[in-house]
């Protein structure tokens, strides 16, 4: 594994399993009576956070406290317009702090990126979601949640699984992540929406195309649903909400048409009645819920393979004692 | 002022010569020259080109002289190899006034180290709505010729029009930043496979040829001259080519790193690559080369815009867009036009000094290097190889996308009338600026 | 102190695969001895060798007591006191018996009994499992060189070495055959990888130069 987790790229099918597989293992935690590691007493973790994120930023405190890392929540108020403190300044900050790892959730694409290239911190930077970007513990979690249903067991990966994902592609990290995972995985991606909402250029990305939902429907192992912001329907993006549902949205008669082992997914939060209907999220299929569950462990994955072991912030030593018996 | 004797330069489409300057002019060429000279300078290997023009330079003052000043603008400016450069009009104020423009004007000569001929705005703040006094600017001392909103694009094909029209009552021209406004609303770079892989908004080209294609058309409808601004896609080459094919009175510039840079750098996020227009694809960058070498696009502009450290160090989306690049503008084009063999030092002399000269009407640069001239002169050692190294720049500003590449090619030597600016690489000390 | 020139000695065997299933036998019969019949025993072995050597306890615990005795595994890296000289590793399955461990007699069951940190750590790691009733230790090979305050209480041989040798355990499931070796430790170690850290982002800097 690298020492950052800033892209679903960084990620090689080893290193994609390992997590899912480890994963797997942690996610028993949650059934025990005390639902805590001492693994990560003493490393100190900050979640930073540019931009307000309740759901994804509950799961990594989550995870970092069954970890018993030490907890620090960065909440950096500031949008891309006010200035304010810099990016730059607040991992300063956190260095001097002796942050050992950095979740990050920021407005701005790449930011994870720089801070991981630059020399401002030195532990690790994980990518919680940056701007149009990448999110790629969501895309394990997905792809966890879609192994647990379509090919379960440890070491499995989702060759020939076809994966349809649906909606704002061209504003989401979700997709962007996915697509990347899924393609080291060995699944077959489909992007479904209207022309609009894809991006220049994604003939080049390892995946289908298409404008036509119900042409896909049976050919679909897992159907993933993105947020469609309502905002959008004012940069004519698509013209109505009530066009963008009967074209693009999942409803009961849409379930009704895909596969018996067929699963729904949502990245949440959902804008129900928008991209999917009450119906269908709170149908057994729909695996919503699911996932968040499945975060925690993810993310409790992630933070032991990248701070349990030995990290660039402890001092190497140089002879290694055999595991002690 | 000093005399030079230059020992064996060697000459464009000539032999080697030496070269005498003596009171500003250039008073013999020819071999073996016995005349006295005060200083004598042996250009053995080293090409002397006429000193080079920038059309489109950013000196920051007034209003940002935490990023340039005109006095630190010109010593980046000489160290390139220049003797004249274009001052562009954003800054704060806007120069869209005569008081403004001669201020800039008036800098420009007190620094000594290379001539500031101001560009005044089209249009009052840079705003596109109302025409600002472009003849008081052209009659002021800075006598303004070439009006620019850069920065901004004119986009409002009325005001565009109105000011084509209005500047031929005294031959200006005006030099449009070709940018449509609500199709890069929120962009970030160059709109392909890496800005849909980056979720970076997309900067289409056609947001760049759609007004430049506009432009042309209105150009030639009202009988003006029209000049582009930093040219940067394959398409915004092939309309140019058209209207010039057409008869019109269009000119165009490229800066050199989109003769040399690709949007694939962008994957770095590093906002030293963040620059408006934004960088293009490698099929761009041949394009531009291309037109370049065939004549199609008239010169080489650096649009040298100078930031201070903190509007770079920072996430992608709020950096400054721009780059620095007087002083390795000389050697991003041996790079990408002469060691590829797409031009000669013919060329280069012609779309770095002849040509931006002529374009922005400036008398006595862009001339070529011969006996009566007045002493504009570079010499540039092309077998050079050094490494960027932006703390060795003269500039204040360190935003240059080649740190740590290695550049062919160094300025030895520049005379801005006879008077040494640079020495040796280095700069001459403002005191014996005489 | 050793010295530089002495060769390692090639390891050599002092239990063979008779020795082994012998020793686990009179184990079995200790435990059902001494815990009146192991009504109440749960057998847990440590990862790797110990979830070995705890099954085929089992499966004599079963053919003299009759009964099913609850056995599981418990993987311990997480409990390490070491994790820190080394890169993460990937996790063993941890399978605690359906009706858990609370007020039960709960046998860990390893390999070699060496610093006694494992032990230590399993021992945290049943702490966040359950309460049970007593934890007792079996193992095969007790080395001795304790670090930590801690005994064994099923021990299948005492094997006095020097910390200069290594103790290997090898067991037909993971080995192919069943024998304990003793030998220096330089003896053909497993030479470790250097910790590789690649940083994230190794992207293309040099421009493009089409020519």
């Amino acid at each position: 594994m690298k020492r950052h987790l800033v892209s679903a790229a960084d990620l090689s099918r080893d290193d994609a399993l390992l997590i899912l597989d480890t994963a797997e293992e942690l996610a028993q935690l949650s059934g025990r009576a005390v639902k805590k590691l001492p693994t990560l007493r003493g490393r100190t973790v900050v979640n930073l956070f540019f931009e307000d994120s309740t759901r994804t930023k509950t799961s990594f405190e989550v995870a970092e406290k069954r970890l018993s890392a030490d907890v620090i929540n960065f909440a950096a108020k500031g949008s891309s317009v006010s200035k304010g403190e810099s990016l730059k300044d607040t991992a300063l900050t956190l260095q001097a702090m002796g942050a050992d790892a950095v979740v990050i959730r920021h407005h701005a694409s790449g930011a994870p990126a720089r801070l991981a290239q630059s020399d401002w911190l030195h532990g690790s930077v994980i990518n919680a979601g940056d701007g149009t970007h990448e999110h790629p513990t969501q895309a394990l979690l997905d792809a966890f949640t879609m192994r647990r249903h379509l090919n379960p067991g440890l070491g499995n990966d989702l060759s020939g699984r076809r994966i349809t994902i649906v909606g704002d592609v061209l504003h989401s990290r979700v997709a962007r992540s996915n697509v990347l995972l899924l393609k080291t995985l060995g699944a077959q991606v489909t992007f479904v929406a209207p022309p609009t909402l894809l991006p220049i250029g994604i003939d080049s990305w390892p995946c289908e195309v298409s404008y036509d939902l119900d042409a896909t429907l049976a050919k679909t192992d897992a159907l993933m649903m993105l947020r469609v912001q309502r905002e959008r329907m004012n940069a004519a993006f698509f013209p109505t909400e009530r066009e963008y549902s009967r074209r693009y949205g999942m409803h009961g008669g849409r379930l009704a048409r895909l596969p018996q082992h067929a699963i729904v997914m949502h990245p949440g939060p959902m804008v129900r009645g928008m991209e999917i209907t009450a119906e269908v999220a709170d149908s057994p299929r729909c695996t919503a819920v699911e996932q968040v569950a499945n975060g925690v462990s993810i993310r409790m994955a992630v933070l032991y393979l990248l701070l349990g072991g030995a990290t660039l912030a402890d001092t190497p030593s140089t002879n290694q004692s055999e595991a002690a018996k | 002022m000093s005399t030079y004797l230059i020992r064996n330069a060697q000459l464009l489409g000539g032999p080697a010569q030496d070269i005498l300057i003596d009171g500003g002019v250039i008073r013999q060429i020819g071999a073996g020259l016995t005349a006295e000279a005060e200083v004598e300078i042996d250009a053995t290997g080293l090409i002397a080109l006429p000193g080079l023009v920038d059309l489109h330079t950013h000196l920051r003052e007034p209003g940002r002289e935490d990023a340039e000043t005109v006095l630190t603008g010109t010593q980046a400016a000489a160290k390139g190899g220049y003797t004249a450069v274009h001052a562009m009009a954003n800054t704060f104020p806007v120069a869209d006034t005569a008081g403004v423009v001669e201020q800039v004007w008036r800098l420009g000569k007190e620094s000594g180290y290379c001539d500031v001929q101001p560009v005044g705005a089209v249009t009052v703040g840079l705003e596109g709505k109302k025409l600002a006094e472009l003849g008081a600017m052209h009659e002021s001392a800075a006598g303004v010729r070439v009006f620019s909103d850069d920065g901004k694009c004119v986009d409002d094909a009325v005001i565009m029009r109105r000011a084509l029209e209005y500047v031929k009552a005294f031959d200006g021209v005006v030099a449009q930043h070709a940018q449509e406004p609500r199709l890069t609303e929120g962009a970030q770079m160059n709109e392909g496979r890496v800005s849909g892989e980056l979720g970076l908004g997309g900067w289409p080209a056609v947001a760049e040829e759609a007004i430049i294609a506009r432009d042309v058309l209105l150009a030639a409808h009202v009988g003006s001259r029209l000049h582009v601004c930093h040219v940067s896609t394959a398409g915004s080459v092939e309309i140019i080519r058209w209207a010039k094919a057409k008869g019109w009175d269009v000119t165009a510039e490229v800066t050199p790193h989109h003769l040399l840079l690709t949007d694939e750098l962008v994957r770095s996020y590093d906002p030293v690559y963040k620059v408006n227009p934004p960088l293009r694809t490698a099929e761009d960058v041949h394009a531009l080369r291309k037109a370049l070498a065939d004549g199609t696009i008239d010169a080489v502009a650096t649009d040298h815009a100078p930031h201070p450290a903190e509007d770079k160090d920072c996430e992608w989306a709020v950096a400054a867009m721009g780059m620095v690049g007087l002083e390795t503008a000389l050697s991003v084009v041996q790079q990408a036009m002469v060691d590829t063999g797409l031009l000669n030092w013919e060329g280069v002399a012609d779309r770095m000094s002849h040509r931006p000269a002529r374009i922005g009407r400036l008398v006595g640069h862009g001339r070529p290097v011969s006996v009566g001239e007045p002493a504009n002169l570079v010499l540039f050692d092309p077998a050079y190889r050094g490494t960027v190294n932006p703390d060795s720049f003269a500039t204040r500003s360190r935003n240059t996308p080649y740190r740590g590449l290695d550049l062919p090619g160094r300025v030895h030597a520049t005379f801005l009338r006879g008077v040494a600016t640079v020495l040796a690489g280095e700069l001459v000390a403002p005191e014996e600026l005489a | 102190m050793t010295t530089q020139n002495e060769l390692p000695r090639p390891p050599h065997q002092v239990l063979d695969g008779a020795d082994i299933t012998r020793v686990i036998t009179r184990i079995a019969h200790e435990i059902v001895e001494r815990a009146k019949g192991a009504e109440d025993v749960v057998l847990l072995g440590i990862h790797t060798r110990g979830v070995h050597l705890a099954r085929r306890l089992h499966a004599r615990l079963t053919q003299i007591t009759g009964r099913e005795i609850p056995l599981g595994t418990l993987d311990i890296t997480m409990y390490r006191d070491d994790l820190r000289l080394k890169p993460a590793r990937a996790l063993e399955h941890t399978d605690i018996p359906a009706d858990g461990i609370d007020g039960r007699l709960v046998i860990l069951v390893d390999d070699v009994l060496f610093s006694g940190r494992t032990v230590r750590a399993a021992l945290d790691a049943l702490g966040d499992i359950g309460r049970p009733r007593a934890v007792q230790l079996a193992v095969l090979v007790d080395r001795g060189h304790r670090e930590l305050p801690i005994r064994a209480d099923y021990v299948g041989k005492n094997l006095p070495t020097s910390l200069r040798e290594a103790v290997q355990v090898r067991l037909a499931d993971t080995d192919g055959q069943d024998a304990v070796l003793v030998g220096d430790r330089d003896h053909a170690a497993p030479s470790r990888s250097a910790r590789h850290d690649s940083s994230s982002q190794a992207l293309a800097a040099d421009p493009i130069h089409p020519e």
